[in-house]
């Protein structure tokens, strides 16, 4: 009968456009966490949400697992775009509609974030075109001084950036770039609860395989307004030498006085000026601030740089039982933690 | 036989030390001189900084024209921070050398302020003209004292690793001749303290904020107690020390520290009203188990659980497995106070508050009358250079260069790949403040 013919059609497109979607789903939809993501966020989350959005051509920073403003701005525009509240926040209808619009390509992604090569992830666009050589010219000159036999075993294997056919990147899995510094294995992130090990740069394909498996790692981080990473590390050096026996609110009341002095007239004004200041810190003086600082020292450097002030404003310390200038007991005290007094 | 090679052993041996204690003896004097020549170099610049300094001022004072007089200003500020960067260097932290360079930062803050004002349309006051006149003279004894000491380090041959000997051995008592000039040059400078700048100088000193304006009476110990428990999560009638701190009663705090194993939790709480000021507790993270959206709940919810009432998030950041939320106070009209800042950090293996500040927020929490503004968004819209992209708006009171709170509208833009926070005068169109904002920093040891 004509009517139920037409009602098996259009029950079988049905099942056919559901087994299609589900199936289309299945691959990409195991790719996001469950999480919202939200502006800060690091991870690879992220890495995903920055290789979609540029796919679609929102984003056009570099994919660096970092939620910084140039995602959020993607994100705002792709929601608007696409009729979704404009929060910024990625959560479920956003990812759902990111899935629908766009493709990741997760091995080509993280191939390059691996081998830390520049590259894109625009769509339209042949992947094996959005690979460059690798980031840091540095890593290049430096490799084949270091291991000159690396560099000829892999450009054996052929033409560097170029790659093989196909869209794919990979499609190119098992190519060893000739540019002997993209063998270097990156080490994985600053966080120091990690235990991966970055691999001996002369491996076989055997333990790329095993590294396609562990997750990608952001290659940025987020670092406050104002300061690089390497100025925490000086930081950390300086916090180390002076206080490394203390309590760690002494910690980072160290870190604040520092910061404090940055601020007053009274003091050079960069960290790096009132550390190396001659005289003011013992730690520097005696050669202390060159010790390899711990993780502790580094979390009261970034406590103190994001606003705590345990130090309540102080622009000297003192450790009473070794200070040797009667001026420095003149000075206004303010509290004492641990084993120094802190003061105006 | 034995006897003659035992000699000859030994005086191979004796000789050998003295040869290796003449070289280290060597590189030991190779250093100091290196040492001593830097701060020698630090110190002959500074009196030469300072001397073209007071030419400088001088210069300034008689200038009609104000086209030359914005230049000639800027130039004294370069001064300024040139001589300020070699006190910097010299050994001088523990000497009461302060005064001069506060000296010198009030100097390089009138010059750079008068510099980059339009003085063809805002002329030098009468005051500033006499704040110069004081400037010049405070710099021509400054220069007099300087020359002095210059003169007699160079005459009798003085090393400033002497004065650093000194210096670190604690013996203020000694006759140095450089410690005593920088200390007759400290006193003159001092001299001039009270006179130095008008009215309406604002000092570089930071103006006294405390907590003395608070709500509320004053609490004892046992009070401060009751408080720090509603935060740090410890069993019932834990032992806590209680210190009292700060410069009198009325800007005072009681710091509370509990400690239990590897578990440090300390707070500060104002002696008047009771107010928390911080909490810092640190502890191992080794993952992160939450995200950064559910993390900013329970920072949210921990403000409401302690009476922070309207507050908004402003910023958040993930650090390894932390994150750090910022929330500024917004008013009933949806504007954002920036002065009234809380920061809140949270552990994203369980969610716990591991750090809070509101130190600034009870600095400058109050109930404000907040004005409407003079001039339109579009107006103010207009005045943005023309190659950003404005991506959002709002209005926010902030605290601009001359330390006034002031209601501006408050726009992000983008110029292409980075995004700029403009503040701009709600009512009279002035470009407050603009801040480039921090991009993501790539890990160096993965270039590497």
């Amino acid at each position: 009968m004509e009517w139920m013919s037409r009602q098996v059609k259009w029950f079988l497109i049905f099942t056919l456009a559901t087994a299609i979607f589900f199936t289309g789903n299945m691959q990409e939809a195991s790719a996001f966490s469950e999480q919202v993501i939200q502006k800060g966020a690091v991870g690879e989350d992220v890495i995903e949400l920055q290789a979609r959005l540029q796919y679609n051509g929102y984003y056009n920073g570099e994919i660096d697992g970092v939620y910084g403003w140039g995602t959020y701005w993607a994100v705002r525009n792709f929601q608007e775009a696409f009729g979704m509240e404009i929060d910024g926040l990625v959560g479920e209808e956003t990812k759902h509609m990111l899935e629908k619009a766009t493709k990741y390509n997760k091995q080509f992604v993280k191939k390059n974030i691996r081998n830390d090569r520049d590259f894109t992830h625009y769509g339209g666009t042949g992947l094996d075109k959005q690979s460059g050589p690798k980031d840091n010219p540095q890593g290049s000159e430096k490799a084949p001084s270091t291991d000159p036999k690396k560099g000829q075993g892999a450009g054996k294997s052929g033409d560097p950036g170029a790659g093989k056919a196909g869209d794919k990147g990979a499609a190119h899995k098992d190519e060893q770039p000739s540019d002997p510094g993209t063998n270097q294995a990156p080490t994985p992130n600053t966080g120091e609860g990690d235990t991966e090990e970055a691999p001996p740069p002369d491996q076989g394909s055997e333990t790329e395989t095993q590294q396609e498996q562990q997750p990608n790692k952001p290659t940025a981080s987020n670092t406050p307004n104002g300061f690089s990473q390497n100025d925490i590390q000086v930081m950390s050096n300086a916090v180390y030498g002076e206080a490394r026996g203390e309590p760690y609110e002494g910690q980072v009341a160290v870190a604040a006085v520092i910061l404090n002095r940055v601020d007053s007239p009274q003091f050079p004004n960069t960290a790096a000026g009132v550390i190396f200041e001659p005289g003011a810190f013992t730690a520097v003086a005696d050669g202390q601030i060159y010790l390899t600082p711990n993780e502790t020292a580094r979390q009261a450097v970034l406590d103190a740089i994001n606003g705590w002030d345990p130090s309540e404003g102080a622009l000297y310390y003192f450790n009473p039982e070794t200070a040797t200038s009667n001026w420095i007991w003149s000075r206004p005290q303010i509290k004492r933690i641990g084993k120094h007094i802190f003061g105006e | 036989m034995i006897r003659g090679i035992l000699i000859g052993v030994l005086a191979v041996a004796v000789g050998g030390t003295a040869f290796w204690g003449y070289q280290e003896h060597q590189e030991k004097n190779a250093i100091l001189i290196n040492a001593e020549n830097n701060y020698q170099r630090a110190f002959h610049d500074l009196t030469y900084q300072v001397d073209l300094l007071h030419d400088k001022i001088g210069a300034t004072l008689a200038m009609n024209t104000q086209k030359s007089l914005s230049p000639a200003l800027a130039d004294v500020w370069r001064i300024t921070s040139e001589a300020h960067n070699d006190v910097g260097q010299l050994p001088l932290t523990l000497l009461p050398f302060n005064k001069t360079e506060e000296f010198l930062a009030q100097v390089g803050e009138f010059s750079h302020r008068t510099a980059v004002r339009n003085l063809e349309k805002d002329p030098l006051t009468s005051e500033e003209q006499e704040t110069l006149q004081s400037l010049y003279e405070q710099a021509a004894t400054m220069q007099e004292e300087l020359r002095t000491v210059q003169n007699m380090v160079i005459q009798d041959n003085l090393r400033w690793m002497d004065v650093e000997m000194a210096l670190a051995s604690g013996e203020e008592t000694t006759d140095n001749t450089i410690i005593d000039g920088f200390k007759t040059v400290e006193k003159t400078v001092d001299g001039y303290d009270e006179t130095g700048f008008g009215p309406n100088q604002v000092s570089s000193r930071e103006k006294e904020i405390g907590y003395k304006d608070l709500d509320g009476d004053f609490i004892n110990k046992e009070e401060a107690r009751k408080i720090a428990e509603k935060y740090i999560p410890v069993p019932k009638n834990a032992k806590m020390t209680i210190a009292k701190g700060g410069p009198n009663k009325e800007n005072g705090f009681y710091s509370v520290t509990y400690k239990k194993g590897n578990w440090e939790a300390t707070m500060d709480i104002t002696r008047k009203g009771g107010y928390p000021i911080y909490l810092l507790q640190n502890r191992d993270i080794t993952d992160q188990n939450i995200s950064l959206n559910e993390a900013s709940k329970e920072a949210e919810k921990f403000l409401k659980e302690h009476n922070f009432m309207d507050m908004e998030l402003f910023e958040s950041t993930q650090y390894d497995n932390v994150g750090l939320f910022t929330f500024v106070s917004i008013s009933e009209d949806g504007v954002r106070i920036y002065p009234d800042a809380i920061s809140i950090k949270v552990a994203l293996d369980d969610g716990s508050i591991l750090n809070f500040t509101a130190e600034e927020y009870l600095k400058s929490h109050k109930t404000r009358d907040i004005p409407e503004p003079t001039i339109s968004k579009e107006e103010a819209k207009s005045m943005l250079n023309s190659n950003v992209k404005v991506q959002d708006d709002r209005l926010s009171i902030i605290v601009n260069e001359l330390g006034e709170e002031v209601l501006s509208y408050e726009f992000l833009a983008t110029l292409n790949n980075d995004t700029y926070r403009i503040f701009i005068n709600a009512n009279n169109g002035v470009e407050e403040e603009i801040e480039k904002l921090q991009n993501a920093e790539p890990i160096y040891e993965n270039l590497v």
